[in-house]
């Protein structure tokens, strides 16, 4: 819903209103400032906060005797255990990669478990994709395209169907955010779990998708022109060529309001990942001490308290005790 | 209690995972006999120290709240958000893509959609959303955010009591935020305007004065252990002589002191002595049992972060004051999560101890030279691995053993492979249950982080249920008849578990297994393991 309006609000904005210089340089700005600054205000504050305690979450066996093969990775002992499973975690989702799902056989009673590789896999490519379309993208803010870029691209587009060629990435984008889609709506219990938050920014990045992909292929933009603009913002000498038509402000307006937005959603799972704690520390907390910044004293009930609520029995039962009932100096010394 | 919740297939039958039409937030929650367990015991909350203590009841309308109450879970809340990282991070990053939603065995077993961990953890977060967020300041409901209410506060403690900290949840996260973690920052939330249950704030209470959960006095619990001695003497004619507070032992001993207390694990208690008794009569072995220490298990780990702190301390003081070289631990399950994770940094450092070494194989426990605490199965693996232990494997092939991972050991831990060793060297037949249903994958006994009340059964066996499930299977495939565990709450908890879903199946500890395979210097022939139940070989000796 929120989506739609945004759309007709860029749409007539540009084409009715004539606010090219609000969509395509102010708010454009104004959503990288918030992006960067929110982004950063959002990290520091969870940096903040100490760790208090070492607590992976341990997938496998840990170090203990020579002979009883460590799981280096899921259990990590050395920073580079750590840094091996934040990679594999960060890059290819690996814990999503365990997932299973479990199923009720009533007839025999039985619960089975089964591996469920779709999440992982829609998740994977959303995500992958997502960030090859951004790479994609740079050849519009450098001049001149460096090599890399235009070989990423011909891979990107390697299919080379119609004209302009297809990209992988971009359809693959799209049907990703499609399917996460999908499956919050059909799925009983995703569904039930799902807050606005959930849907705003699958239909926020899917009319990103489509508004891109109607440019290339349907609309034709004038890739010259929008190369003008960016260029200009890129350069801090923003300017409004002609001939770029309404779609393109949409597009550039949904990507503003999705870098605004970012940082008060969700999406900074992006950040928060690294910071986890399950995750990203040693888990050999008894063989290297961890601190804590605020640690402080509590009350306890200490030994020569509790001798003193027991003494009598204790003797009676004839268990050691450090002072004898008759000896009232504090440090007795009679057992 | 389990009289009527009917049979097995029925309550299996009845299990409904259909989530309801209203969303959760509309949903009111109804707190229901079977699953709530009943209120702190204000006694125990005021020993403590700890705020309103009074008498109240969980399905009443007044919960006997302090005025500014509200105000009290604020600042409690921003005051914990600033102390503890995880806390800020898991309260903003979840995505909510339901991976962990039917990784839950409260889930799984009650079909509850708030047992889902993901909406288990949006129950506090839609407050933190209210009170701390941007988004959820002005967007309210929309952005998943509402205020704390008495209701809201209410389900919360209700939910917050049906999850047993296991993590499991936490393995599939894909940002690793663990339920565990949260439901901790909940409870103390919760303590601090006096909402506890009994079945955590009285074993703390006694733990607190006395030393361990079940009170036990030090006299009393020297004459626990003198009637296992008397037992094992009858047993196996060995007279074991067990010391306690004995100044100058090489070695504390601490282990939970439910296992001094109720069977199963007083035969596990058993073994511990027998076991020890060896070892001296070989070894030279020098162990003290402390009373003053007398509980492995820590419930202030179910109460608060200081709690937990207050009671562990007892650990490194005694081990002091005693002068003994390092800290030998016995079989628990979350004991062990405070013990490898958190004594060290909280009642550390323990510089007055030294590196843990095995006086029989000389070997160094590298994984514990700073904490100084080794796990007996961690030192039993050790012993097997060189053969240190005379074993007359035999005496237990009337069992067919499967062994369940207890969730702190696993996932706070690691510790998968040592009890294996343990368990395939004492015994002929073992068999492990599916793999998604062991190890860092391993299912909670739905009993843990204090859920283990007569009260509640409805609910211990629901959660329990994945466990139970995966036993029935290798039993209907092996004939697996003994459920090995290296838990306390598991001894205490696995058996009624069993007796409802798979009656033919008997619980261990691992100590016990090893104890009736060993032969001890002296003894007289074993015709019974340490249950008094005639051995396979004395029983049926032609057929061998």
């Amino acid at each position: 819903m929120a989506v739609i309006v945004l759309f007709l609000l860029s749409y007539a904005g540009v084409e009715a209103a004539g606010l090219q210089v609000l969509f395509g340089i102010v708010i454009p700005y104004l959503a990288l400032v918030v992006f960067l600054v929110g982004v950063a205000r959002r990290v520091m504050n969870w940096a903040r906060s100490p760790v208090p305690f070492r607590i992976p979450t341990t997938c496998g066996q840990q170090k203990s005797l020579p002979w009883i093969k460590q799981s280096k990775i899921d259990n990590p002992s050395s920073k580079w255990g750590v840094v091996a499973r934040m990679m594999l975690e960060i890059l290819c989702f690996r814990s999503l990669f365990r997932n299973t799902r479990v199923g009720f056989d009533n007839e025999e009673s039985k619960i089975s478990y089964k591996w469920e590789i779709w999440l992982w896999l829609g998740a994977l490519v959303f995500h992958w994709s997502f960030l090859s379309v951004l790479i994609r993208h740079l050849r519009f803010f450098l001049e001149p395209v460096p090599a890399c870029l235009k070989f990423f691209e011909s891979l990107d587009g390697f299919l080379q169907v119609g004209l302009p060629g297809i990209m992988l990435s971009g359809i693959l984008l799209l049907a990703a955010a499609l399917f996460l889609l999908t499956r919050r709506i059909i799925l009983p219990h995703v569904r039930y779990i799902s807050l606005a938050a959930d849907y705003f920014p699958l239909f926020l990045i899917i009319g990103i998708a489509i508004s891109g992909i109607a440019m290339r292929h349907f609309t034709k933009i004038d890739v010259v022109a929008a190369k003008q603009l960016a260029m200009g913002l890129a350069t801090f000498h923003p300017v409004i060529p002609d001939g770029i038509g309404g779609v393109f402000f949409v597009h550039l307006f949904f990507v503003s309001v999705l870098m605004a937005y970012f940082p008060f959603s969700k999406l900074m799972h992006m950040g928060g990942v690294f910071l986890s704690p399950t995750r990203n520390l040693t888990a050999d907390t008894r063989a290297s001490r961890h601190i804590n910044p605020w640690n402080y004293p509590v009350h306890v009930h200490t030994y020569e308290e509790y001798e003193d609520d027991f003494r009598e029995k204790m003797i009676g039962a004839g268990l050691p005790v450090d002072k004898t009932i008759t000896d009232e100096s504090p440090q007795g010394e009679k057992e | 209690m389990s009289d009527d919740l009917g049979k097995p297939d029925e309550f299996f039958s009845r299990i409904d995972h259909r989530p309801s039409a209203t969303g959760w937030m509309d949903t009111p929650t109804e707190i229901r006999k079977g699953i709530y367990c009943y209120a702190s015991n204000p006694k125990s909350v005021e020993y403590l120290g700890l705020p309103n203590a009074r008498k109240w009841d969980p399905t009443a309308e007044d919960w006997g709240l302090p005025e500014n109450w509200q105000e009290i879970i604020a600042e409690g809340f921003r005051d914990r958000l600033e102390r503890f990282r995880s806390f800020k991070v898991f309260m903003d990053i979840c995505v909510r893509c339901g991976a962990c939603a039917d990784k839950c065995h409260f889930f799984i077993g009650t079909g509850d959609p708030k047992n889902m961990p993901v909406v288990r953890a949006e129950l506090l977060r839609s407050v933190y959303r209210n009170d701390f967020t941007t988004a959820g300041k002005v967007l309210g409901k929309l952005a998943g955010a509402r205020p704390m209410t008495i209701e809201v506060l209410k389900e919360i403690w209700y939910y917050f009591f049906q999850c047993s900290e296991c993590r499991r949840c936490s393995v599939f996260c894909p940002y690793g935020i663990d339920t565990a973690e949260i439901t901790i920052m909940g409870r103390e939330l919760l303590n601090l305007i006096g909402l506890n249950i009994d079945w955590i704030a009285t074993p703390v209470a006694n733990c607190y004065r006395t030393g361990n959960h079940l009170g036990i006095q030090p006299h009393a619990f020297k004459d626990m252990i003198d009637f296992f001695v008397e037992d094992i003497e009858e047993l196996t004619g060995i007279t074991v002589e067990p010391s306690f507070n004995q100044k100058g032992a090489d070695i504390l001993f601490i282990t939970p002191s439910g296992d001094v207390f109720a069977d199963p694990g007083t035969y596990t208690a058993m073994g511990y002595l027998l076991l020890f008794h060896y070892l001296k009569e070989k070894y030279g072995f020098s162990i003290t049992w402390s009373t003053y220490a007398s509980e492995g298990g820590n419930f202030g780990f179910f109460t608060s972060h200081e709690t937990m702190k207050r009671l562990n301390a007892k650990m490194y003081a005694e081990a002091k004051r005693l002068g003994v070289k390092w800290i030998l631990g016995g079989e628990c399950g979350h004991m062990w999560r405070v013990i490898h994770q958190y004594m060290d940094t909280m009642n550390g450092p323990a510089d007055f101890l030294e590196e843990p070494v095995s006086p029989i194989t000389g070997t160094r426990f590298e994984n514990a030279k700073s904490t100084k605490m080794v796990h007996i199965a961690e030192f039993l693996a050790d012993l097997v691995h060189h053969d240190k232990l005379d074993l007359d494997v035999s005496r237990n092939d009337h069992l067919k053993v499967t062994y369940h991972d207890s969730c702190n050991p696993a996932r706070g831990m690691g510790m998968l492979e040592e009890p294996r060793d343990v368990i395939k060297a004492v015994c002929n037949h073992f068999y492990e249950m599916p793999a998604n249903t062991i190890r860092e994958e391993t299912f909670c006994c739905g009993s843990g982080s204090g859920l283990n009340a007569g009260e509640n059964m409805e609910l211990r066996l629901a959660g329990g249920l994945p466990r139970a499930n995966a036993v029935k299977y290798v039993h209907e495939k092996h004939g697996v008849n003994m459920l090995a565990c290296v838990c306390a709450i598991d001894r205490a908890a696995l058996p009624p578990l069993m007796e409802y879903w798979v009656p033919e199946v008997d619980v261990t500890g691992l100590c016990e297994l090893v104890a009736n395979a060993l032969i001890v210097p002296g003894e007289a022939e074993r015709t019974t393991n340490l249950r008094g139940e005639p051995l396979s070989g004395t029983e049926d000796e032609d057929v061998e």
